[in-house]
């Protein structure tokens, strides 16, 4: 027997694919942030990829306006390794704000070669093997205090006790940020990229801006004075003696610190958090991880295609040409749908099953593919395998006991809340 | 059929024969030789299959293509032998190639 929330989560969705197989196909709008807070949007993708894979889409939200979506798997990759045709410089999110706006910071992603290659160049070793290697223990030390110290036989929410927790603290060690501060770090990336056009409850852009004002103050301090010492492994270090970064302007430096701030912070936490989910909704692969532990190899991965935590990419045409057999014009903004090209069947066998052991688990779109594939992915990856390797050394049975909150974005894909109940 | 033996980070060296035409990124995944990821399929769109050619085979293989540079951008530990193993085509001149393998794809 499901439970009351179980049917009222079905009925929502039945309710969602019989509305959205009524309306005309110019209306739909997969950017309708409604549709991410009810997980709904993927009935959305199903008929573009089906009728009308590169789809000229309206939205109402101003700034995003016309734009087009880009569904398939292939197209997808297509747009994503063309980046002389398709510019990341217009910005990576389909919100365009009017010039002269401070909404914008200058950073790597929203650069086209050769400046995002000199920049890139510079960030990568931080992530590089050797320091991978330095901090797994580090990394496993940390996850198994936060999930020794979790409460037993009481409901929790999953997202902050453990998925914002144990994010925080990799990026403190990232930035080797003073440990007693480093909720700021959480707090300054959601401050950068809340918008108050799709979420109301966002703070005001003035307040928002004063916030990455005190952040760029506290990472100048550091900055001053660590490029005064030798060089370290830490990414202020790094930036500071990089010959390609140490140059940068105040802009540029807290554009770059926000990208690697935002890109390590919400993403892996969200993947956190639609692991266990996941998990919960499908027992027989949860049960298939348990008899096989080594299958955290192939889960992992699995796990980040499932939650695909940017659901897209945005990028802008610089000149006229042609995709998926619809004319695009020279300024048009196009958004990669990872989220639809993970779920695309022409590309991924059975891709609407969450399967622990897939064949060819890292294929998906959601680390993007190209030169601005995730620098970060294979710290996720660590920092998630990590993760579920110390849960099944020590929980039997880990509870979700009701429905998640999904957060009011059409681009960070990810939970406000997700009530968990460890029996003990 | 063209060999290759693909020589690891830490020593240990695999050799596999496949038929010519045969990419040496799928050379490597196809027999389950460590150390070659290959996560986009072949596309050259995500360097996690890059090697390095044995400097007596570097003029055989021809040189990197242009979309093979831009990613190669990104590599730990850029040499002057670094190819993506997707980007080479085994045909019989390059039977009994050598590569070596870098500590980590990334």
């Amino acid at each position: 027997m499901k439970s009351i929330d179980s049917l009222d989560v079905a009925s929502i969705r039945t309710a969602a694919q019989v509305r959205t197989a009524a309306l005309p196909l110019e209306e739909l709008n997969p950017a309708d942030p409604q549709g991410f807070v009810d997980d709904t949007v993927g009935y959305v993708f199903e008929r573009l990829r089906r009728e009308d894979p590169v789809h000229r889409s309206h939205s109402p939200i101003p700034g995003i306006d016309t734009y087009w979506s880009v569904t398939r798997y292939r197209d997808i990759m297509q747009v994503d390794t063309s980046h002389d045709i398709y510019s990341s410089e217009g910005g990576i999110t389909l919100m365009d704000f009017p010039p002269g706006d401070e909404q914008k910071l200058p950073m790597f992603i929203a650069m086209d070669p050769p400046k995002h290659d000199e920049q890139r160049k510079a960030v990568g070793p931080i992530v590089a093997s050797a320091n991978l290697n330095n901090w797994q223990d580090l990394i496993r030390e940390r996850t198994g205090k936060v999930l020794d110290s979790l409460p037993r036989d009481e409901t929790f929410n999953w997202v902050d006790k453990v998925s914002i927790e144990l994010t925080t603290y990799m990026l403190a060690t990232l930035f080797d940020f003073p440990p007693e501060d480093r909720r700021l770090l959480t707090h300054w990336s959601d401050m950068a990229t809340s918008n108050k056009l799709t979420n109301p409850d966002a703070p005001d852009p003035e307040v928002r801006m004063a916030e990455l004002h005190k952040m760029l103050e506290y990472f100048t301090r550091l900055w001053n004075e660590r490029i005064n010492a030798p060089p370290r492994s830490d990414l202020v270090s790094m930036l500071a003696h990089g010959p390609a970064t140490r140059n940068m302007g105040p802009a540029e430096y807290m554009g770059n610190l926000v990208l690697l701030i935002v890109g390590g912070n919400d993403t892996t936490r969200n993947s956190m958090t639609g692991g266990l989910l996941a998990l919960h909704e499908n027992p027989e692969e949860m049960a298939k991880l348990r008899a096989n532990p080594a299958l955290v190899e192939s889960l992992v991965p699995e796990i980040i295609r499932w939650q695909t935590p940017l659901a897209y990419m945005r990028r802008s045409a610089l000149v006229d040409t042609e995709l998926g057999g619809k004319r695009i014009r020279k300024g048009d903004k196009l958004a990669m749908w990872y989220l639809s090209g993970n779920r695309d069947e022409s590309a991924i066998p059975e891709p609407n099953r969450f399967i622990v052991d897939r064949e060819r688990p890292r294929q998906h779109l959601s680390f993007g593919f190209g030169i601005h594939r995730c620098v970060g992915n294979r710290l996720a990856e660590l920092q998630l395998k990590i993760l579920w390797e110390e849960i099944l050394r020590r929980f039997e049975v880990i509870e979700v006991v009701g429905k998640p909150t999904r957060i009011r974005s059409a681009f960070v894909r990810g939970f406000s809340h997700l009530p968990v109940r460890i029996p003990g | 059929m063209a060999k290759v033996t693909f020589i690891g980070f830490s020593g240990g060296a695999n050799t596999v024969e496949v038929p010519v035409g045969t990419t040496l990124m799928r050379a490597a995944t196809d027999n389950g030789v460590p150390g070659i990821d290959g996560d986009c399929g072949g596309n050259c769109a995500c360097a996690t299959c890059h090697v390095y050619v044995a400097p007596e085979w570097w003029e055989r293989v021809g040189a990197r293509n242009r979309t093979e540079e831009g990613m190669l951008n990104a590599v730990d530990d850029l040499r002057g032998t670094s190819r993506l193993a997707c980007q080479i085509t085994l045909t019989d001149a390059l039977d009994g190639l050598v590569v070596s393998l870098p500590e980590a794809q990334h």
